[in-house]
């Protein structure tokens, strides 16, 4: 009846996970409670939840990412101190099934439920803003994928209280992945909610490459999009190429698993290294997928604090593009000791150094930017500033680990996490910290306290420093990645540093926290009127803060790059026209509560195919069905606003903007 | 709107101003844009099942090989009858364009009809192989045939279901816009089967080690 779902599945004899799962679900279901005696469902259903609006799932994009940071911090937390004291004959106080569970847990929900719905969330928001459209191209399509998502993130934190999470890292290599080594349900959760939240992020990667290409403000052709739309389609680009070899693999892994299919396992002719070339084949322009647009995001920043036009923007775009391309010829460098022979190692370490040429030129171009700028030293370029000299030194220890000869000896050594950390919190994190405080007034008509956006920096940039400095130093001694316990006594020490530097970052975490509470309860002394407290130069500081459902009364005209900068300096931004402009009345999507509806029965048809429940799993799917089959009929699916209602916002703003 | 319209440019647009710069495109162009994204990464997808099956079509681990087990002239058959889909198909947009709706059904039952042939002939052939020993647990080799091939099948069948609900959707909503962009939408992902068929028919069968 319930599969292989017994009572043996909830850790009752585990106190760690049982109270922190316990935790979880109080925390969960005091939010849910709070916001019902309050009477906000009503609210939240309507203006949020069932939203297609893609400024709002970019802010629940934002909140989901920002949610699982806590989550995959608290992993980290635990690793940092298990090896802080598991040294010599110690072992510390995480068993090792229960470690192994925290690291490939951590893994996969920094990748895949904090990075990835952080820059998704930031190109949702912007993309449209930026490019001076109304919405994205496909509105309803966007809230399936950021539902899904969710789906996908429940469902690896489903793990936590009901059964076990993978043990095996969080790209599941087999054969340790396969059933034989791996019977219970760990990998199961692993793949069906990877597999959930794939789909959501290759419609994702299909929106946006449709938006940038297809929906732009009269005028703005390819060579006046702001960097970040560059940026953003490159990473999407590379989703859409990418994402559907990741569906592929892990599809093979689950018949592996579940029908006794031999792609992967050692008998029956499997070949596990085939698994190991597969995922890579999407692993390495993932990374590119998070930090394109985090590279937009130091772009945006960068020109508009230090108040020059970004220095380079054709090279810029053609670094970005370059990376596009090159980030598919190189995923065998994450596996030279496979063996491949000197000459395909060869050829994929050049093709590695070869990625450092376009990195280096937007570096670069950065920095030509700065110079004989007048740089303000708001947070938003603190974060570039950290990003720029953490990301250069992450960026060549990269190119050390490109030397296969090199590799041999580094490969799986704290070294290699040292590095990936480096460039993934020191690139992909920092960038989206930026862009949250960059872009935040914008979405809340409100700015971010900014005393404690700077001290949250300065933690994390210490705090990173203090971290990982150490492990690069412990793997040049030998120390290896995934250690339950040690027995060389003389590692502890470095160790110990970097607990330390764990905890000044999850200082910069709490940080980042107080500083949403603080600046929220701060409102109205940090309002906004202007829609533009930065000075930007591209078009979402032209429309109000938070911008209307519809963006733009009038889709702007662009005449060149940074085409709102260009408007104000010919006065046209501010020219009051003599007759008011004559608004229309604007079509925008109405509402669908679609996406959620497809989300949760995703939830339960994934639940039920991880415990084998085969009777819910095809209730999942018919549900999945009926909704789609639903929402197929539906055909009144746009409202209009009236151009009076229109007017009047715009009549509001003016005369309270006082720009 | 034929093909001759799509491409002349519509009296209102200015003239010499580049298309990167007219703006926002219409909502055809979008919709049709979207879905060729869709159906470039259904292709990436069945990229890395091919390469899955280049890798492992020599690992028969004692088991059968293709040489045995395939029959050509009954794949043949199958895959005249898809390749005729694909012509009646396109027949179906024709109807489509003039919104002759009697025109439109005959075509679509014909296409419906021609693919679940396609489909039934495929299991049938699964099932001869199940029976003689040769299925997917078998070998790496064969996992890999099932699992390629297969999932063609499977599109196939989505593509069935696709099918049917579009009849229904033209038969309760008519040709309205919206009916209409899923249909050639539907249109574009039969034919985007047919041109993967011809890639497993190529690599799987005629490249069997004979």
């Amino acid at each position: 009846m319930l599969g292989k779902l017994t009572w043996d599945a909830i850790p009752f004899n585990q106190p760690i996970p049982m109270a922190a799962s316990l935790m979880v679900v109080v925390v969960i279901l005091a939010v849910l409670g709070y916001t019902f005696a309050k009477g906000w469902w009503p609210y939240l259903w309507r203006e949020w939840i069932t939203s297609v609006d893609h400024k709002r799932l970019g802010i629940m994009y934002a909140v989901l990412a920002l949610v699982m940071l806590l989550r995959g911090f608290t992993d980290a937390i635990m690793m940092r101190s298990q090896q802080a004291v598991a040294a010599g004959g110690h072992q510390g106080y995480l068993p090792p099934e229960h470690y192994d569970q925290i690291f490939s847990a951590h893994g996969t929900i920094m990748i895949f439920f904090v990075a990835m719905p952080f820059v998704i969330g930031l190109m949702n928001f912007v993309l449209p803003l930026q490019l001076g459209v109304r919405d994205v191209a496909f509105p309803v399509l966007n809230s399936i994928s950021f539902w899904l998502t969710c789906s996908g993130a429940l469902l690896v934190n489903m793990s936590l209280m009901i059964g076990s999470f993978a043990r095996t890292g969080w790209l599941v290599y087999p054969p340790l992945s396969e059933l034989a080594f791996s019977p219970d349900v760990g990998v199961d959760y692993y793949l069906w909610s990877l597999q959930i939240s794939g789909v959501g992020t290759l419609m994702t990667g299909i929106n946006f490459v449709t938006t940038i290409l297809k929906l732009r403000a009269p005028g703005m052709g390819y060579m006046r999009m702001p960097v970040f739309c560059w940026t953003a389609l490159a990473s999407n680009l590379l989703i859409v190429a990418a994402f559907p070899v990741l569906t592929a693999t892990l599809a093979m892994l689950i018949l592996d698993r579940y029908l006794g299919f031999h792609f992967f396992t050692n008998d029956g002719g499997g070949s596990a290294m085939m698994f190991i070339n597969l995922i890579w084949i999407w692993g390495h322009p993932e990374v590119y997928i998070l930090v394109l647009p985090a590279f937009g995001v130091y772009s945006e920043v960068i020109a508009t604090f230090a108040r020059k036009p970004l220095f380079g923007y054709r090279s810029m775009v053609a670094a970005t593009l370059g990376i596009c391309l090159l980030s598919f010829m190189v995923w065998l460098h994450h596996f030279f000791t496979m063996g491949a022979g000197a000459d395909v190692n060869a050829f994929f370490g050049v093709m590695t150094m070869v990625i450092a040429v376009p990195t280096g030129v937007k570096v670069f171009n950065w920095l030509f930017t700065l110079y004989g700028g007048r740089v303000h030293f708001a947070s938003p370029v603190l974060w570039s500033l950290g990003f720029i000299c953490t990301f250069v030194i992450g960026g060549m220890t990269g190119v050390l680990l490109a030397i296969p000869p090199a590799d041999f000896v580094l490969h799986n050594s704290l070294f290699l996490v040292a590095h990936f950390h480096n460039v993934i919190i020191g690139g992909v994190l920092f960038g989206a910290f930026a862009g949250y405080m960059y872009w935040f007034p914008k979405a809340f008509g409100f700015q971010l306290n900014e005393r404690l956006g700077k001290a949250s920096f300065w933690c994390w940039l210490i705090g990173f420093y203090l971290a990982f400095f150490p492990l690069y130093a412990l793997g040049l001694m030998g120390a290896t990645r995934r250690m339950q316990h040690y027995d060389n006594v003389q590692w502890q020490p470095l160790m110990l540093v970097a607990m330390l530097g764990a905890l000044v970052i999850l200082t910069g975490i709490l940080l980042i926290i107080l500083q949403l509470l603080v600046s929220i309860r701060q409102r109205a002394k940090l309002v906004d009127r202007t829609g533009d407290p930065w000075q930007g130069r591209t078009l979402e500081w032209s429309t109000a803060s938070p911008p209307p459902a519809w963006n733009f009364a009038l889709l702007p005209q662009v005449q060149g790059t940074d085409a709102y900068w260009t408007m104000k300096q010919a006065g046209r931004a501010t020219a009051r026209p003599a007759t008011p402009p004559a608004y229309e009345p604007l079509e925008v999507p109405r509402n669908t509560p679609v996406g959620v509806i497809l989300a949760f029965f995703s939830v339960i048809a994934g639940f039920a195919l991880i415990w084998h429940i085969w009777w819910l799993a095809i209730i999942g799917l018919i549900g999945l069905a009926v909704t789609a089959l639903s929402h197929a009929w539906s055909v009144d699916r746009e409202m209009v606003i009236p151009a009076d209602e229109v007017a009047a916002f715009e009549r509001a703003r003016v005369s309270g903007g006082g720009s | 709107m034929s093909l001759a319209d799509s491409l002349t440019n519509p009296a209102d647009e200015p003239v010499g101003v580049p298309y990167s710069e007219r703006g926002p495109a219409s909502i055809e162009t979008v919709a049709s844009f979207g879905f060729w994204l869709f159906l470039l990464s259904d292709v990436v997808m069945f990229s890395a099942l091919f390469a899955a099956y280049a890798v492992l079509q020599d690992h028969v681990a004692g088991g059968p090989d293709g040489l045995k087990l395939f029959n050509r002239g009954y794949v043949l058959a199958e895959t005249m009858c898809l390749l005729v889909s694909s012509f009646t198909c396109g027949l179906m947009a024709l109807a489509i364009e003039r919104r002759a709706t009697a025109a439109f059904y005959l075509w679509g039952i014909v296409t419906f009809v021609l693919g679940a042939a396609f489909i039934g002939l495929e299991i049938s052939e699964f099932l001869r192989m199940i029976r003689e020993g040769a299925a997917p647990e078998r070998s790496a080799f064969l996992s890999a045939f099932f699992t390629l091939v297969g999932c063609h099948g499977l599109h196939v069948s989505l593509g069935l279901a696709w099918l049917a609900t579009m009849m229904a959707q033209v038969g309760t909503l008519g040709f309205r816009p919206q009916i209409v962009r899923r249909l050639l939408c539907f249109t574009l992902f039969w034919h985007a089967l047919d041109i993967v068929w011809i890639g497993v028919f190529t690599i799987v069968y005629l490249g069997a080690r004979w």
